[in-house]
């Protein structure tokens, strides 16, 4: 951090790393990475939210990780220490759950195994991480698991409210007293298409909000 | 020193590697307590499940205490000693010879009534299935069902640990009138279902086959047992 002694630590430059992610930069939304998982953890919130923090500490720590150690990787090789370091990351906090939140461990099974192969942390490692400090990019790893989880909360959201009727477990459509009047779930939520439709309306709204997305 | 060189190439690899693995081991061995204990605690409340009790993780050691008053390990000729039942290893003992298998049987008493809890193990479409079955006091009549998987297909053979299968179990019957095992069948498109059968998850042909299988493989080991203790231990 020596040569960032000028800059405090939640500077407007460093703030932009956490809060562009989120918005106009949005990993899923705007480069369209991480799709898969996005389809696949989204029936329930709960997962969901689980997902977007194990991704969160993978991809902070992985970045800080490799900015720390960035001077010392040799070039040729750069790709396989990523890889290792994320593997380690992911091990540890699928042992975690595992040990401590067992039964959100059995819904993400694989899913969990398969953060490594989650584009947007391979991604920020090799285009953030190997050159910039590990403060910024601590930063970083938070903006962009940030922008990533957002996604997975407002499609799961959405999934498990019109396909079980349920918020994070609680039957708000019984409550409201809609399934009297003769309201349905929708199963098709539940299946894996409907997330990528519902994720499709998402970067439509996203981008008719936002001009600047638009491809001339 | 040259960063691009082989040697350094090759020490960097070294000692990553030593760091990561030194890293791994030592997770691994501090959280393998809690994660056993884990499995032990989802297994109690399996088997609570299938005499349709629905603990929380929390609760399990407690209710478990509860109501499984006695754990019997059953031989195939109807022999028995009493023991703990939690440690066997289902799939070992499946593969043993059948005068050699060991198989538990867990007895709980809920409200005065005594039922009679078998483990099951068994091949899925993807990967192992396992479950309980409990048994009322005629040991012939299913009291309820528990099913767990490893990775069936979402949506299709995953059903398996849905009530609205498990439901279907309740009430059927393992020997017909003449006493004969029957086991119960795990069907497709029968309009009339019998007594001993069930209907199968549509889309789930090979996971349906495989709990008939499972239950029909290790509720025969017990049959010795349920005709010679029908009426000494109720």
């Amino acid at each position: 951090m020596k040569g960032q002694e000028k800059e405090s630590l939640f500077s407007p430059q460093n703030l932009k790393l956490i809060t562009d992610p989120i918005g106009k930069k949005n990993p899923i939304t705007v480069l369209v990475l991480g799709i898969c998982s996005a389809l696949a953890v989204t029936v329930q919130m709960k997962p969901a939210i689980v997902m977007a923090l194990s991704v969160m500490v993978v991809l902070a720590f992985s970045n800080v990780t490799i900015s720390l150690i960035r001077k010392l990787i040799p070039t040729r090789i750069r790709i396989i220490v990523q890889l290792t370091v994320i593997s380690f990351m992911v091990i540890i906090v699928d042992q975690i759950l595992k040990a401590y939140a067992y039964d959100v461990s059995k819904q993400l099974s694989v899913f969990v195994g398969l953060i490594i192969t989650n584009c947007i942390i391979m991604g920020r490692l090799e285009a953030f991480a190997l050159g910039n400090t590990p403060w910024k990019s601590f930063l970083d790893g938070i903006g962009n698991a940030a922008g990533y989880g957002l996604i997975l909360v407002i499609v799961s959201f959405f999934r498990e409210l019109l396909g079980s009727g349920t918020v994070l477990g609680y039957p708000v459509l019984q409550k409201l007293g809609l399934y009297s009047i003769g309201y349905e779930n929708n199963g098709m939520m539940i299946l894996p298409p409907m997330a990528l439709i519902t994720l499709g309306v998402i970067v439509w709204i996203h981008r008719s909000r936002n001009k600047d997305l638009i491809e001339k | 020193m040259n960063k691009e060189s082989n040697s350094y190439t090759f020490f960097f690899t070294v000692v990553m590697i030593v760091i990561v693995a030194f890293g791994l081991s030592v997770t691994a061995i501090t959280l393998k307590p809690v994660q056993e204990h884990n499995k032990e605690l989802e297994k109690k409340v399996n088997i609570l499940q299938s005499i349709n009790l629905n603990p929380t993780f929390e609760e399990a050691d407690k209710e478990f205490n509860k109501y499984i008053v006695k754990t019997l390990l059953v031989k195939s000729d109807g022999s028995f000693t009493e023991g703990n039942g939690l440690d066997i290893n289902l799939k070992e003992e499946l593969n043993k010879p059948e005068n050699e298998r060991v198989l538990p049987l867990f007895i709980a008493q809920v409200d005065g009534h005594k039922y009679y809890i078998i483990p099951l193990y068994g091949k899925g479409l993807w990967g192992p299935i396992w479950g309980f079955v409990s048994l009322k006091e005629d040991m012939n009549t299913v009291y309820g069902v528990s099913f767990g998987h490893k990775t069936e297909t979402p949506g299709l053979g995953a059903k398996i640990v849905t009530e609205e299968f498990r439901n279907q179990f309740k009430g059927k019957k393992i020997f017909d009138k003449n006493g004969n095992f029957t086991s119960i069948l795990v069907v497709k498109n029968q309009k009339q279902l019998n007594e001993h059968q069930v209907d199968a998850i549509s889309g789930a042909t090979m996971t349906s086959k495989g709990v008939q299988n499972m239950l029909n493989k290790v509720l025969s080991h017990y049959i010795n047992f349920f005709k010679q203790h029908k009426n000494d231990l109720a």
